[in-house]
């Protein structure tokens, strides 16, 4: 049977052409994953604060990864692969307050002003884009202060202030997830050993 | 069979969609890198993409460059709207003879979509490639698509590079045959933070950047103090910097154009000249012909970049007006005279004298 009663969608105020109306228009802000809430909540001081200690933390980091390679033995006794998942489970937590570490595996903030290059929207490794607003902040996420930008600055700070200069590679998706803290004493540990033989 | 017309130096006599000769020096056969490497002031524009499948289209909006720029950009999907692809656009140029530059963003394709683009691109003729990093997807139409952001610009760039030094896929996989390219990077010397924008050149060149173009310069003494900071790096002999231009319709683009597109950076004074004109689209025009005056004499330019969006019919009157090719004749498509005797015969057949198609001469025969 058939009803003459108009559908509630296609009642006026809910036609397509409406609803076109009614939504903002196209050359205004609309990022695919931000909405004002999401917005308002995030806060960038922590992160800004690393990026202003960018030396300290450098310095710092030396000292921790002496330490950590100092360890080498006690991870080979228990195992790379088994200590993995906890020393993961500490470097997200830690990294993660401070940078807002996105955990990619192959960190790079060392060379990048200790501004996680990861936060960026198009995940450059490589220096800004071409988007950049004129107040610093970021062409996607407008309340954003450009990584890329504190990075600069950051690196400017550093002891090792060239290291922003150098090409990064692309990142490898496979090492997502995984601990950049081991990945570089084992890394340092073989090169290391490799040394003490050619000795 | 040759054409009469004494035949230009950059086109290969056997035909205007073959390769050209490889020179010593040159990393690819593309006429855009033989016109800079010979010192030339080079002119490249922009083509604005069909929205339509049709090749005609790409014909015809190429037609409006014709004898007034060294080689054609075709976007891909800049300011991520989407059009028809660059990989096609820059295939139909290479068919007439074109010099299309291949514009590569990371936004949409991984490294696996890219490389395999760049090999078939390179079988299709094209030579110049613009490795770009890509409008975030918010910019665009559709800002539901999943940005991809693989590479970034500088190691698209180094991807490219490395499958033409070292033969060889990123991961390490032989090729046969390498991809002879001519690689370009952007550059935005307007954007903060200024002090890196130079060292970020480095690295592109470094990363294996061989022509730059800039994005558009509104701000001539910026642009000054950028280059100024450039050549004291040296860095202008490491690559050709072609700077962008382009015209603005009126003084409300301007503000538009400042508010919404990221990366564009026009200065009051700009919107000020544009506001007090009587006719602002010829205004546009004239301060984009000062423009290029200027910027055509700072050291180390190597060319200019023309952006003319939706005003492409300008190029021409703003190249020519402006001297940039200083009496130059860029490579021009023309009718060769093996094309005048098919037009013939396709006459002939499509009209024929006697009143007699090649049906009823048949069916004559038949009987």
């Amino acid at each position: 049977m058939t009803s003459l009663e108009v559908p509630e969608r296609i009642k006026s105020g809910h036609s397509p052409k409406a609803l076109e109306l009614k939504s903002a228009s196209k050359t205004a802000y609309k990022p695919a994953h931000q909405t004002a809430t999401r917005r308002l909540r995030k806060s960038y001081t922590i992160r800004l604060w690393a990026v202003r200690h960018a030396r300290f933390l450098e310095w710092f980091y030396g000292r921790f990864a002496n330490i950590f390679l100092l360890l080498h033995p006690l991870w080979n006794a228990v195992g790379y692969q088994r200590a993995e998942a906890p020393v993961k489970f500490v470097e997200k937590q830690v990294k993660g307050v401070l940078f807002d570490c996105r955990m990619c595996g192959q960190c790079v903030l060392s060379s990048t002003g200790m501004s996680c290059p990861m936060n960026c929207p198009k995940q450059l490794r490589n220096g800004p884009c071409g988007g950049v607003r004129a107040n610093g902040n970021c062409e996607v996420e407008p309340d954003m202060p450009c990584v890329w930008v504190q990075a600069w600055n950051g690196s400017q700070n550093m002891r090792n202030h060239d290291a922003i200069l150098k090409v990064q590679r692309p990142v490898d998706n496979s090492l997502r997830e995984t601990s950049s803290w081991l990945r570089v004493t084992a890394e340092t540990a073989v090169e290391r050993e490799s040394a003490g033989e050619a000795k | 069979m040759t054409s009469k017309r004494p035949l230009h130096p950059d086109e290969n006599p056997m035909g205007v969609d073959l390769p050209l000769d490889p020179l010593p020096g040159h990393s690819s056969r593309s006429r855009m890198e033989r016109v800079l490497r010979r010192g030339e002031f080079a002119v490249t524009a922009e083509l604005n993409p069909p929205d339509s499948a049709e090749a005609a289209d790409v014909y015809e909006r190429a037609s409006i460059f014709d004898g007034w720029v060294d080689a054609i950009n075709a976007v891909d999907a800049s300011g991520a709207n989407c059009h028809m692809s660059s990989v096609g656009i820059c295939a139909l140029l290479t068919r007439m003879g074109y010099a299309p530059v291949m514009q590569i963003s990371c936004r949409d394709r991984n490294r696996i979509a890219i490389q395999g683009d760049v090999l078939g691109a390179v079988a299709m003729g094209v030579s110049n490639f613009l490795c770009l990093t890509g409008d975030g997807v918010q910019a665009g139409d559709q800002p539901g698509a999943k940005p991809v952001f693989d590479l970034d610009s500088m190691s698209l760039l180094e991807t490219l590079r490395i499958m033409r030094d070292e033969q060889r896929f990123l991961s390490g996989r032989k090729l046969t045959s390498p991809p002879q390219t001519f690689l370009g990077a952007a550059v935005n010397p307007f954007a903060p933070p200024y002090d890196f924008r130079p060292h970020r050149l480095a690295k592109k060149i470094a990363a294996g950047a061989q022509f730059v173009q800039s994005q558009y310069c509104f701000d001539v003494p910026m642009f000054r103090e950028y280059m100024k900071r450039v050549r004291d790096m040296g860095l202008d002999k490491e690559c050709f910097i072609l700077c962008g231009v382009g015209p603005l319709a009126s003084a409300k683009t301007a503000r538009w154009v400042r508010a919404n597109v990221p990366g564009i950076h026009i200065p009051d004074a700009v919107i000020d000249r544009l506001e007090g004109a009587q006719d602002q689209k010829r205004e546009g025009k004239n301060l984009c012909i000062d423009i290029i005056n200027e910027v055509k004499d700072i050291d180390g330019v190597a060319g200019i970049h023309v952006m003319a969006y939706r005003q492409e019919e300008f190029v021409a009157e703003i190249v020519h007006e402006s001297d940039a090719l200083r009496g130059r004749k860029p490579w021009k498509r023309e009718i060769t005279a093996d094309e005048h005797i098919m037009a013939e015969r396709l006459d002939q057949l499509m009209h024929p004298k006697k009143g007699r198609t090649p049906h009823q001469i048949a069916g004559e025969v038949n009987n």
